[in-house]
Order: C-alpha cells, then sequence, then structure tokens
C-alpha cells in the first residue's frame, strides 16, 4: 500500500496524474488518424508493385509526366505565394491604422470560410465569357473579346489569390498589430521617413511572423486539387502533384505509388518550411511584441 | 503629423487595391446567386428572367436531401467527438507539466500545419483497408484529424483564464474530475467550447479533402457533392449547379455568422495563440 502511494506520489510530482491522462484520447486519435498513416504510407511507398523497394520513386522521376508535376505546382504556387504575401503586407500596415476593422476581416474571411471548391465555382461563373467581368472590360473597351481566365493557369491562380490573400492578410495583421508601435513613433522623432521607418524598423521586426506566414501560404498553394481540377485544365498546364498522387491512388489503384507520391509532396513541403524557418532564425533580432499578439 | 503626397498617394493605391479585392469578390458571390435565379442569361448585365425552379431541380436531381442529411450527421458527429477529445485534453495540457509535454504539443502542431491532402491520401488508404473508407464512420474519423487539436489549441487559453483556486476549492468540498467537469469546468468554459466547437463545425462544413478522399456514394458531405456537381457541368444546366452552390454557402456562412459573435475574424486563421 505504501509501496504504492509513493509510486503515484512520485508520478505526481513529476507532473503524471489522473488529470494529466486526460490527454491520452486526444494522443490516441492523433497517433492512429495521423502519425500511423504517415508511417504506413511511409512503408507501403518502399513497396511498390513491382521493382524494388525504391521502384516508385524511380518512376516518378523518369516518368516526365510524374515529374513535370513537381515543376508545375511550383510555377503555381511561388507566384501565388509571393504575391499574396507581398500584397498582405502593406495592406495589413494600413488596416492597423483602423480603428473598425472588424467589417473588413469579416467581408475578408468569407472566402476563406467557403473553401475553394466554392470559389471554384463562383470564379467559373465570374470569369466565364460572358460572366460580369469580361461584361465591364468589354464594357470599358479594355479588350476586343473576352479574355481567358477559366480552365487554364490563370483560374487556378486567381482562385489562390481569393481564398490565399485573405489567409495571408489576416496572418500578417496579427503579427503587425504585434509591434509595439511606440518604436516606430520614436524612429518618426529620429526624423526616419515612411520608407525609412518600414525597412528598418517594420521589416525587421515583421520578418519572424512573414517567414511562418510565407510557409503557411506557400504549403496551401502547393497542395492546391479541387481548383486545379474545376479552374484549372488538369490535362496539362495546371496538373499538379496532387492531381497525379490522386489518380494513382483512386483511378489506377496504386496506392503504393500515391503513397510515394504523398511522401514526395511532405518532402517538398518539410524542406521549403525548414528553409524558411532557418532564414527567419538568421534575420531574427530578439523580442518584438509587448504583451498584445 | 501631416503626411507628404506621396505618403497619401501610397495610402490611396492601398485602399484601392483593397476595395478591388473587395468588389471582386462580392461580385464572385453575386453572380454565383444572380444565374441560380435566371432563366437564361447571355450578352445581358442581368438575367433575361428570374424563377424559383433550378432549386426544386437541384433539390430532386442531385438528392440534396439525402445529402444535407449525411452532412448533419458528420457535422454533428464531429463537433461533438471531437468536443469530448479535445476539451478534456486542452484541460490537461493547460495545467499539468508532464515529461513529454513538448512532443505532444508538436503532435498536435503538425495535423494543423501539414495540408490535408498529404496526409489524406495515407489515411484514406489506411481507412480502405480497414473498410471504413465509404462509410460515414470512414468520415467521421478522417474529420477528427484537424480539428481535435483545433479545439485543444482554441481551448487551452480558455483554461488558462480560470483561477485554479477555483478547481482546488471544488476539490477540497470533494468533487471528483467527473463532477469538477460536469459542474465547475464546463460552465465557466462555456465560450470558449462554444467558440471552438462552432469554428469547427463551420470547418467541418467546408472540408473538402478529407471527406473528398475517404467518402462513398452514400456518404458525401454538401460540398463534396457540389465538387461532384461542378466536375460534371455541362451535363445539367449551370443554374442549378449554382442553386447547389448558394445552397452550400447559405449552410457555411449562417454558421460563420453566429461563430463570429463569439470569435474574432482573425482567430479562423491564426487558430490560436501561439
Amino acid at each position: 500500500m505504501s509501496a504504492r502511494l509513493s509510486l503515484r506520489r512520485r508520478l505526481r510530482e513529476r507532473g503524471l496524474d489522473a488529470v494529466t491522462l486526460l490527454v491520452l484520447p486526444a494522443v490516441v486519435t492523433v497517433l492512429a488518424l495521423f502519425v500511423y498513416p504517415f508511417l504506413y504510407g511511409l512503408m507501403l511507398s518502399f513497396q511498390p508493385k513491382e521493382g524494388g523497394a525504391l521502384a516508385n520513386y524511380a518512376k516518378f522521376f523518369s516518368d516526365p509526366f510524374l515529374y513535370n508535376t513537381i515543376g508545375i505546382t511550383l510555377w503555381i504556387a511561388i507566384p501565388a505565394t509571393l504575391l499574396n504575401v507581398v500584397l498582405s503586407i502593406p495592406v495589413a500596415l494600413r488596416v492597423r491604422l483602423m480603428r473598425s476593422q472588424r467589417l473588413l476581416t469579416t467581408i475578408l474571411v468569407i472566402p476563406i470560410t467557403l473553401g475553394t471548391v466554392m470559389v471554384a465555382e463562383g470564379l467559373l461563373t465570374y470569369l466565364g465569357p460572358r460572366g460580369w467581368l469580361n461584361r465591364t472590360l468589354l464594357f470599358f473597351a479594355l479588350t476586343d473579346s473576352p479574355v481567358r481566365l477559366v480552365h487554364n493557369y490563370w483560374g487556378v491562380m486567381l482562385s489562390l489569390v481569393i481564398t490565399g490573400f485573405p489567409f495571408t492578410f489576416l496572418l500578417t495583421l496579427s503579427y503587425v498589430t504585434g509591434i509595439d508601435k511606440s518604436l516606430e513613433q520614436a524612429g518618426a522623432m529620429l526624423g526616419a521617413r515612411a520608407r525609412q521607418r518600414f525597412t528598418r524598423i517594420l521589416l525587421p521586426l515583421l520578418a519572424p511572423g512573414l517567414a511562418i506566414t510565407l510557409a503557411l501560404a506557400f504549403v496551401q498553394a502547393f497542395t492546391v486539387f479541387p481548383s486545379a481540377i474545376l479552374l484549372g485544365a488538369p490535362a496539362g498546364p495546371t496538373r499538379v502533384i496532387s492531381i497525379v498522387a490522386y489518380q494513382a491512388a483512386f483511378e489506377q489503384y496504386d496506392y503504393p505509388l500515391a503513397s510515394a507520391i504523398a511522401m514526395l509532396m511532405a518532402g517538398v513541403q518539410v524542406v521549403i518550411i525548414v528553409a524558411l524557418l532557418a532564414a527567419r532564425t538568421l534575420v531574427f533580432r530578439g523580442p518584438a511584441s509587448t504583451g498584445k499578439g | 503629423m501631416r503626411r507628404s503626397l506621396g505618403e497619401r498617394l501610397w495610402a490611396i493605391a492601398v485602399w484601392a487595391l483593397v476595395g478591388f479585392f473587395v468588389i471582386n469578390l462580392l461580385a464572385m458571390i453575386g453572380s454565383v446567386l444572380v444565374n441560380s435565379f435566371a432563366t437564361h442569361w447571355f450578352n445581358t448585365w442581368l438575367p433575361a428572367g428570374y424563377t424559383g425552379q433550378w432549386y426544386s431541380l437541384a433539390w430532386n436531381e442531385f438528392g440534396l436531401p439525402d445529402i444535407l442529411l449525411v452532412t448533419v450527421e458528420v457535422v454533428g458527429a464531429v463537433v461533438v467527438l471531437s468536443g469530448l477529445i479535445g476539451v478534456p485534453a486542452a484541460y490537461a495540457m493547460a495545467r499539468r507539466n508532464f515529461p513529454g509535454k513538448q512532443a505532444v504539443m508538436l503532435l498536435f502542431l503538425l495535423p494543423l500545419l501539414v495540408p490535408p491532402i498529404t496526409y489524406g491520401i495515407p489515411l484514406a488508404t489506411v481507412l480502405y483497408r480497414a473498410h471504413l473508407a465509404g462509410t460515414i464512420n470512414g468520415v467521421i474519423l478522417a474529420n477528427l484529424v484537424p480539428t481535435v487539436p483545433f479545439v485543444i489549441l482554441i481551448m487551452i487559453p480558455f483554461v488558462e483564464q480560470i483561477d485554479p483556486r477555483v478547481e482546488a476549492a471544488a476539490r477540497v468540498f470533494g468533487a471528483g474530475i467527473g463532477r469538477l467537469f460536469v459542474q465547475v469546468l464546463v460552465p465557466l468554459l462555456t465560450p470558449g467550447i462554444l467558440a471552438a466547437l462552432l469554428l469547427v463545425l463551420v470547418r467541418t462544413v467546408a472540408m473538402f479533402e478529407l471527406t473528398f478522399l475517404t467518402s462513398g456514394p452514400t456518404s458525401q458531405t454538401l460540398v463534396v457533392a457540389l465538387y461532384y456537381a461542378v466536375f460534371a457541368a455541362g451535363v445539367r444546366p449551370g443554374q442549378s449547379v449554382d442553386a447547389m452552390a448558394v445552397v452550400y454557402m447559405i449552410t457555411t456562412l449562417v454558421w460563420l455568422l453566429i461563430a463570429l459573435r463569439f470569435v474574432n475574424p482573425s482567430q479562423i486563421v491564426t487558430r490560436a495563440k501561439q
């Protein structure tokens, strides 16, 4: 009895008691439905339908129809990410000065909530040859014939801006509002112009947050899926990597190959995120936020 | 502080950009709404006439009653389960320091950082092997992956706000963990739980990738059915696809508006204080 009690006591001193056990159901859920499938997929990718352990990866990198998808996806994801983040910075810096941001942030959260499928259908109607956008362009004689914006590269790009810009903007806004305003005021008093205050004060303080924003925005854009099919040209210019992974799994029923492609997707994401976070530690110059943030 | 001409022009340019974005966004939603009521709409600004027939067509042809029922079942189960699993875990994470807590935290962060399509394909493979994919249960399980960690991360700050002495007092009066939760913590945490579960609801209604990869013909939610309707555009009149899109928009936006009474819009993106 006393031995049991002392064990329990020793465990409690290390923070392990009945309350700690409440974390177990969540840990089991994530282990069973996230970690295990990932490891299973990793193992499965080394057990191809035919050939040696690395046959799936060899197949991916020898078939241009497969390996080109990495380039195609990057060609869509990198410009979309950079555009969204670069546009977000000035807008967030301006909106932070607003007294009431609620209406704008509510409007901007709508496309994120609607999701990519709904945005794809909306853009098909709006950007189509008879949609309001082309009608406006024709009305103001900015173009002679309707501009083709759907079922090609631009359709996917625009859908990534519609859903991606609000995401990067709201994230940037939350980092920008964490920066102490008096730092900028001090800069202004010492005679720094707006541009200098931005490059010398705000940007260095914002850099760590921007690295995270870039990483999250890139990962989302890199896994573009429904809009690449619905709004793009899924047989050609917007045949992104998630499409070939999906086709391998659910059209060819080649789960090992699909797992290999999913692992490669995860690999590219990890490389980019690690690179961005490493860059973040290089430019990080100490804490900038003051309680808020 | 007087602003120079350049600064003023810059401000105007930034607001023009925001205005341009918002106008295009509203026009995109508006054109879906208008088209769903259009008799026919060709080379004019507005349709030739208006009708509600596309809604009854969509209701019958797409089997919307069944789809809505599945959506309610999936979303309801995901909300309840992620609350039951997530809230106690958040309590433990907020109140206890135990060895490996950092690793557990990382475990909860990963499903929120990795996009669903990346882990959805291996997850669907495992669920197919377990004969769960294609069923409502499989869809529910898949949707728990992002929602349980999401609830935990939202709830941790809410738990931290509660004075630990309140819990200590309840324990002194002899309450066990069960009674502590039911009679003390849940009433105190109600605003946080409502916020977290409403956000889970909105996210699950709109969760396309995981549901798409794990659902079968009888376990499609509204967003997956909408995808198939858009994918097969041309088979049916565009207006009936847009009618379905409007039904989907109303379903998500109503819950979004309710959720926004409890949370800040930016919380939907930033997930939780990190």
